[in-house]
This record gives structure tokens, C-alpha cells and sequence, in this order.
């Protein structure tokens, strides 16, 4: 056979992986699709059932009596969490692109870009560490409950301060994973525009800020949304750090921005262990349909991004002429 | 800022200051404040995370820790240093040739629609979260081929999981490959498999082989897709590939943390320590060879 033919084939391992993940999730996760129905997504209800009773036969599906599955609480939590972590990840990551780009010159703008960046480096579970050891404690001990008092008559900053876990740190900690992404991206922007712009602007008066306000920033306005929904896909499926600094919430939907949540990524690994001791087995085939379901989100929101960039790329090399 | 002082060639010929609007000054001002307050932010939490991982980690890392093996709520990594070694080298050994393929095909054959369903799909791969592959290894591997806990599953989701970072920097890295080498080659007569095993791969090497190193730290780095699937042992690696479960440092990370007691507390940091500086290691070295290679 030809080279070109065989390096197809060992090319075509890639795309079968991903085809292979779906599909087996999705034969697997089948009965509890079933049994579940469109329910499953607004329904605020995770019940195994009895579990000391028999099986039952329900639409031709075997559960145990009473076991009811509804991830409302986790769209919640999973949605809100990314939320936050994108409202402090964009204006921090913004900000800290135009400083990088515009007012820190030459060798100095790498070194601190690379120490800035390496922060995307740091392994997801030495967030959770951070998070558990460090950041819970003070905001737990000192932050929250200052806030909860000072913004008491604010809806959803007032209320019970709780322990630290909850909605609001796994939002900070969020936002800490995916901040350089939103930085790198749009600082290669900004370097990369031409300077002629700039000068052009500041030759009618402009100040150098101003500059970067009005022109450059809303001529790389594309890159910052690509980078977002890139930053938006990595929240989305976060694991590790969100498991240690949640309080993995169980049917609760938050009541404030400390209340503990779960998220669907982190609820998989939380749960697994008990829902393995459900005999008819729904409770595993439900956690392989949230993880479907995951899965399906955070492609469709990776694919836009990736589509949003390259468009973004294409524009720029047809508008740069000179 | 420097603007806020301007000068503009007046009617006399002289230099005047421009008069700007204070409201105009003032929010060039806050612009830059708050700009360079947030990269300040930026760069306060990460020294905050290093100061909590070096201290703590250099406190706890003894020769013990290095050199035994886990028992009950302390003793040492010696284990999980074993098994993050060989999950990761595993992983490698089955994504390299396969990554490598598909990232030839996508830049050696960009004209043809397989390489764009690859490409498309690479970075779709790269969006599926890491848990849910985990999730997919336990279904399959752990229950359906009935492996248990083991080394070949823990490897082959790590494995999908650096595929896609592989296919992208091999791809890149060939695409720094001048075409009037290829064309050159090809006019004297040279074979496909001739200009892309001999002439190109050996140029775009030292990229393709930061991309793995890079690929080498995810999966070194990766917590989610193991639990699952590899499980957790405090013995050293018995040998088998299927049906024993093994130890790998970021389990220790988040199991020893929760521990109520200090000797279990130490190994945690330890382990977040070796993995932390491995992995900036590979990081740092990944960002100065690109730099070089120009990719």
C-alpha cells in the first residue's frame, strides 16, 4: 500500500477516538436517556432510589423503587460558576493584555508574559490545593462574612456567609484557571496589529490609551470572544479544583453567590463510589449521561471558539494590506 | 501617559501643551491604573500559588519521601513517583506515533479533505473534558473489557487525551518546513515517504519534540481521568498491564490533603511540589525552545 494511505490510516486514530467516546457513552448512557426523558435537565432531584429493594421494570428499564434523576442543581451550579469565573477572567485578562502589549517594553513583556502565562500550566489539582488550603480559609475566616454583612440588603451577596466553600470560590478559582488563556490570546492580538494605527490615531490627538481603546481593542473585539468561549470550555468541564473548593452540593440549588454547589464534571467523580452501589446500575448509566451531556456542551462551545478564531485570523490577513 | 504632557506646533511656530478635557485625562489614567492593576493581580496569585508550593513543598520533601513507599497515613511517594513515571511514558509510548501520523498527514496533505476533518477534530478533541474521557475509560476498559483498575487503561485515556496536543505541534512544527525543500526534493526525484521521513521530519524535529514534552506534562499534570481508571495502590507497579491498579502523584495530592493528619498533610504538599516543578520545568524549557525553533 502506498505511504500516504498508511499514514491516513494511523492519522485516522484521532478522529475514531472521539467518535468511539460518543458513541459508547451515548450506548451506554441509553437506558437512562430513556428513563430520564428531557426531565433529566430540570429536574432539582438525585435519588438512587431504594436501594435494599428489589429491581423494578419501568418503560422497559430496570431501577430501583423510587430512584428519580434530575441535574437541575448542576446545570445551576456548572452555568453560575463559569459565569462568575468569566466576569473576573475577561476584565482582569483584558486589562492585564493591554498593560503587557502596550506598556511594558521588549525582554521585560516576555519575561512576564511567560511567568504571567505559566499559571495556565499549573495542574488543575494544585488549584484545588491552593484553593482548600490557602484561599478558603481566608475568604471563609475574613472575606465573607465581612461582604455578607456590608452588602446584606444586595440580593444574592446578603445571607449566610458559609465556610468558604461554595459558589463564589470556585468561581475565583475558575477564573484563575482560565485567565491567561484570555491573555495570551488577546495580547498576540494587540502585538500583532499594525502600528500605523496607532500612530495614525495618536497623530489626531489621541492619547496613547485612547489609542487602545477606541481602535485597537475593538478591532481585536473577535479574538476576545474566541478567547472567552475557549476560557468558557475549559470552566465548563473543570474537574479537580471545583471538587476541592465547591462543598459539593447534593439537590441544592445555590440561595446565594456562597452557598456550596456541585458542578457536573466534579459531580461524576464525587458520586461514582454511590452510585455504584445502586443494583440495577441506572445510577452509573445517569453519571455517563451527564458526562454526555458535558461532553456535547463543551465541544459545541471548543468548536465555536476554534471557528470564531480562524475567521478572526482570516479577516485580519485580508484587511492588512500594507 | 506620556500624552498627558503632549505638545502641539502652535500658530507662532512655538510648542504649546495641547489642553486635553480633565475628564479625558482622568480616564486615561484609570485605564492604564487599571490595567496595570490587573496584570499586578495576575502575577500577585501566582506568586501566591508558588510561595504555597515551594515552602510548603520543600518543607515536606525528605530522602524518606523519595525513597519509600506509601503506608497507611504517611511514609513516602515512592510508588507515586513510579506510577506517574510509567502512566506518563505509557501514554506517550501509544500517542507519539499516532499524534506524529496525524499531524504529518494534516500538514503534508493540508489539500485534501481528510486533513481538514483531522485538523477540525483535533481541536474538538482538545475541548472533551478530561473527566469525561476518564468517564469513558471506566465504562469501556475498567467494566465492559473487564480490565479492573489498571495501568492499560489509566495510559490509553491519558493517551487520547495528548493526541491532539501531538497532531497540533507536529502540524505546526512542519509548517515551519520551508516548501522549496520539499519542492527540491521532490525534483530530484524523491518518494513521498523519501521527503517527509528524510528531509522534512528531520527539520521540524526539535518542534515535534518540545510538542511531546508539553504532551508530558498534561498527562503528568492530569488528576480527572485517572481516578477511575487507574485507581490508587500504595505497592510498587507489579508489572501487569491489566487487573492492578497503581499510585501516581496528583491522587496523593488530593487524597493525602484531607487527611487529619500531618504526615498524610507532608505527602500532599510533596507530591504537589514534584509535580508542579516538573511540570513548569518542561514548561519554561518548551517556551525557550519554540522561541528558538520560531514556531
Amino acid at each position: 500500500m502506498r505511504f500516504r494511505n498508511w499514514l491516513a490510516i494511523l492519522a485516522g486514530v484521532l478522529p475514531m477516538s472521539l467518535v468511539v467516546i460518543l458513541v459508547f457513552l451515548t450506548v451506554y448512557a441509553w437506558p437512562a436517556i430513556r428513563f430520564n426523558g428531557w426531565g433529566f435537565a430540570f429536574r432539582d432531584m438525585w435519588n438512587l432510589g431504594n436501594l435494599y429493594a428489589d429491581s423494578v421494570t419501568s418503560g422497559g428499564v430496570s431501577i430501583q423503587p423510587g430512584a428519580e434523576y434530575g441535574i437541575l442543581f448542576l446545570i445551576a451550579g456548572t452555568l453560575l460558576s463559569t459565569l462568575i469565573a468569566l466576569m473576573f477572567a475577561i476584565p482582569v485578562g483584558a486589562g492585564a493584555a493591554v498593560f503587557l502589549a502596550e506598556a511594558i517594553p521588549g525582554q521585560l513583556r516576555t519575561w512576564i508574559s511567560l511567568f504571567v502565562e505559566l499559571l495556565a500550566a499549573i495542574p488543575s489539582v494544585v488549584f484545588g490545593l491552593w484553593g482548600y488550603v490557602v484561599l478558603i480559609p481566608f475568604l471563609g475566616h475574613h472575606v465573607f462574612p465581612f461582604m455578607s454583612s456590608t452588602l446584606d440588603l444586595v440580593p444574592f451577596f446578603g445571607g449566610p456567609p458559609g465556610s468558604g466553600y461554595g459558589l463564589l470560590t470556585a468561581g475565583i478559582v475558575l477564573a484563575m484557571m482560565v485567565v491567561p488563556l484570555i491573555t495570551a490570546t488577546l495580547r498576540d492580538a494587540l502585538v500583532s496589529q499594525p502600528v500605523a494605527l496607532k500612530e495614525a490615531t495618536i497623530a489626531l490627538g489621541a492619547t496613547r490609551f485612547e489609542a487602545i481603546r477606541y481602535i485597537l481593542l475593538p478591532r481585536t473585539r473577535g479574538v476576545l470572544i474566541g478567547a472567552t468561549f475557549l476560557a468558557l470550555g475549559r470552566a465548563l468541564g473543570e474537574t479537580m479544583a471545583v471538587l476541592m473548593v465547591s462543598g459539593n452540593a447534593l439537590n441544592y440549588l445555590p440561595q446565594n453567590i456562597y452557598s456550596p454547589i456541585s458542578t457536573m464534571a466534579a459531580f461524576i467523580v464525587s458520586q461514582l463510589d454511590s452510585a455504584l452501589q445502586d443494583p440495577s446500575g441506572l445510577a452509573v448509566k445517569s453519571l455517563a449521561e451527564i458526562a454526555l451531556v458535558l461532553c456535547v456542551i463543551s465541544v459545541a462551545v471548543n468548536a465555536a471558539a476554534r471557528l470564531m478564531l480562524a475567521a478572526w485570523g482570516r479577516r485580519l490577513s485580508t484587511v492588512e494590506g500594507a | 501617559m506620556a500624552s498627558a504632557s503632549s505638545t502641539a506646533l502652535g500658530r507662532n511656530g512655538r510648542r504649546v501643551p495641547i489642553k486635553m478635557r480633565w475628564t479625558r485625562r482622568i480616564s486615561t489614567m484609570l485605564g492604564w491604573t487599571s490595567c496595570g492593576l490587573a496584570l499586578l493581580t495576575l502575577s500577585g496569585l501566582m506568586v501566591w500559588i508558588l510561595e504555597m508550593v515551594f515552602v510548603r513543598g520543600f518543607s515536606a520533601l525528605t530522602p524518606t519521601v523519595l525513597t519509600t513507599v506509601t503506608q497507611g497515613r504517611g511514609g513516602g511517594l515512592l510508588n507515586a513517583i513510579e506510577g506517574t513515571a510509567v502512566l506518563s511514558l505509557g501514554a506517550l509510548l501509544l500517542a507519539v506515533p499516532f499524534g506524529m501520523a496525524s499531524g504529518i498527514y494534516v500538514a503534508e496533505y493540508h489539500f485534501s479533505h481528510w486533513a481538514s476533518v483531522i485538523g477540525f477534530l483535533a481541536d474538538v478533541l482538545v475541548g472533551v473534558p478530561s473527566i469525561v474521557m476518564g468517564y469513558f475509560g471506566y465504562v469501556t476498559m475498567v467494566e465492559w473489557l473487564g480490565w479492573n483498575f489498571s495501568v492499560a487503561a489509566g495510559a490509553i485515556v491519558l493517551a487520547i487525551i495528548c493526541l491532539p496536543y501531538i497532531c497540533r505541534t507536529t502540524e505546526l512544527a512542519l509548517k515551519q518546513v520551508p516548501g522549496e525543500i520539499r519542492e527540491a526534493a521532490y525534483a530530484l526525484g524523491a518518494s513521498d515517504r523519501r521527503v517527509i521521513l528524510r528531509i522534512c521530519l528531520p527539520a521540524a524535529l526539535p518542534g515535534i519534540l518540545t510538542g511531546i514534552l508539553l504532551a508530558l506534562a498534561i498527562s503528568v499534570g492530569e488528576t480527572a481521568p485517572l481516578l477511575y481508571t487507574a485507581g490508587w495502590s500504595s505497592f510498587m507497579w507489579d508489572g501487569h498491564l491489566t487487573h492492578s491498579p497503581i499510585g501516581y502523584l496528583t491522587y496523593a495530592i488530593w487524597t493525602f490533603i484531607n487527611e487529619p493528619f500531618a504526615s498524610a498533610n507532608a505527602l500532599a504538599y510533596a507530591a504537589a511540589l514534584l509535580v508542579t516543578g516538573f511540570v513548569l520545568l518542561i514548561n519554561v524549557v518548551a517556551r525557550f525552545t519554540l522561541k528558538r525553533t520560531n514556531i
